[in-house]
């Protein structure tokens, strides 16, 4: 898989053609090719259904652990307007968790259960998010890179063939492009308008930030065995390969307007090919945060369990109160 | 949670969420279906007190009108001399 769910089990092996389909199968394989929505109620594969509460809440998670690298600015940013302006878009991160999580509840999960292989380490979150943000030229790369690569992986997720999913999605999309403009927006103001030292910090952040971005979009093509499945189910609609050229093609203009460069000397845009040529990705760098082993795994995972447990008592002191009113209220309806 | 999105429209789903009980539901549904002006009024309803056709029923539901033609004015050829009807 891609993106903020980078790797999803599809529990199949190998695609089935259609003389080996049972007829509900066969039928629910035809309404997915006409392109008709698939809703909660409706007859569904059991790997289908697996595959995209995988799916759906590893995307989710990814936008609540997503709120940490982040986080870690909004009392430093630099004016009172950065500052509101970055405590909407972690609010929104929250946000989209929360859509994600409703929209897997569908599908005969809790999100409680769903939080808990989170905590638990069970479920992973996408790989980015376990990289630390030092500076704040950190805070307009993520912006302009990372939600710019979630961008170009949602937006077709906004046609999946599961009906809750895609309303969420489209929900994600619009909120999205206020996320990579205010990022890049910082990027120009330390590029264009800042002093030298501020436009080495943007450079700086660049070169941390674009192999990992570029990670995102998932392994290569020849190593994702679960695509052909999640293709024909459509719940993927483009590959890793094509979204990271596609993600390229767009960053790099968007990189020389801001008079900074790609840490990457083998990028070269190819006239024949019409896209740009790119050096080699460490995946074994992917794989070993992936495993756990990237700078901040252990914090994000300390930080989402203390919140979780830190926020006990006021989950407890929330149904409590809501006990006690439904009491007074039955209470004063016998009185009555 | 169904929020009306302008004046004189019909309230319309959004999503769900968890609260403990309606007047947080209420507030919640703020935060997180309207943080850019996209409502005038919200709805929330339990979700357990939703009654949902199944799509089981789809057929013997709403067959019946795919027969019905007449039932739209595209049905009735009008003579071009004929105008505004
Ligand atoms: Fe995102
Ligand atoms: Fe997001
Ligand atoms: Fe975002």
């Amino acid at each position: 898989m891609s993106m903020y769910a980078q790797l999803v089990e599809t529990g199949v092996n190998q695609l089935q053609s259609r003389a080996e389909m049972s007829a509900e199968e066969r039928a629910f394989q035809e309404r997915v090719d006409a392109g008709i929505k698939i809703e909660p109620k409706d007859w569904m594969p059991e790997d289908y259904r697996k595959t995209l509460i995988r799916q759906i809440s590893q995307h989710a998670h990814s936008e609540i652990v997503g709120q940490l690298p982040e986080g870690n600015w909004i009392t430093r940013a630099p004016t009172l307007k950065r500052k509101t302006i970055l405590l909407s878009k972690v609010q929104d991160e929250a946000g989209h968790g929360l859509y994600l999580y409703g929209a897997a509840e569908t599908l005969g999960v809790t999100r409680d259960q769903l939080y808990a292989d989170l905590l638990s380490g069970k479920v992973k979150y996408s790989s980015i998010f376990n990289y630390p943000t030092l500076t704040w030229a950190d805070i307009g790369a993520i912006g302009w890179l990372v939600d710019g690569a979630a961008i170009m992986n949602q937006i077709p997720l906004c046609r999946c063939s599961y009906g809750p999913y895609s309303r969420a999605m489209i929900r994600i999309c619009k909120e999205e492009a206020f996320h990579m403009r205010q990022g890049y927006d910082i990027m120009i103001a330390l590029c264009r308008d800042g002093t030298p030292e501020q436009k080495a910090l943007a450079q700086d952040a660049l070169n941390r930030w674009w192999w990992p971005s570029l990670m995102m979009f998932g392994p290569p093509d020849a190593e994702s065995v679960h695509s052909a499945q999640s293709a024909q189910w459509k719940i993927k609609l483009f590959s890793n390969d094509e979204l990271r050229q596609k993600f390229i093609d767009q960053t790099i203009p968007q990189a020389e307007y801001l008079g900074i460069r790609v840490p990457d000397p083998e990028l070269k845009w190819n006239e024949e090919s019409g896209h740009y040529d790119f050096g080699k990705i460490d995946w074994d760098e992917f794989w070993n945060v992936v495993k756990g082993n990237g700078p901040c795994n252990r914090e994000r995972l300390r930080a989402r369990v203390q919140a979780w447990e830190d926020g006990a008592w006021f989950r407890e002191a929330l149904v409590a109160h809501a006990e006690k009113q439904s009491q007074r209220e039955a209470e004063a309806t016998k009185a009555a | 949670m169904f929020i009306r999105s302008q004046h004189g429209l019909a309230h319309k789903h959004v999503g769900s969420l968890h609260a403990p009980d309606a007047e947080m539901a209420i507030n919640n549904a703020r935060d997180v279906y309207t943080r850019r002006n996209e409502g005038v009024s919200i709805w929330v309803v339990k979700a357990s007190d939703i009654v949902a056709s199944s799509p089981g029923d789809k057929a013997p539901l709403f067959e019946p009108a795919n027969s019905k033609v007449y039932r739209h004015p595209t049905f009735f050829p009008m003579p071009k001399e004929v105008k505004n009807m």
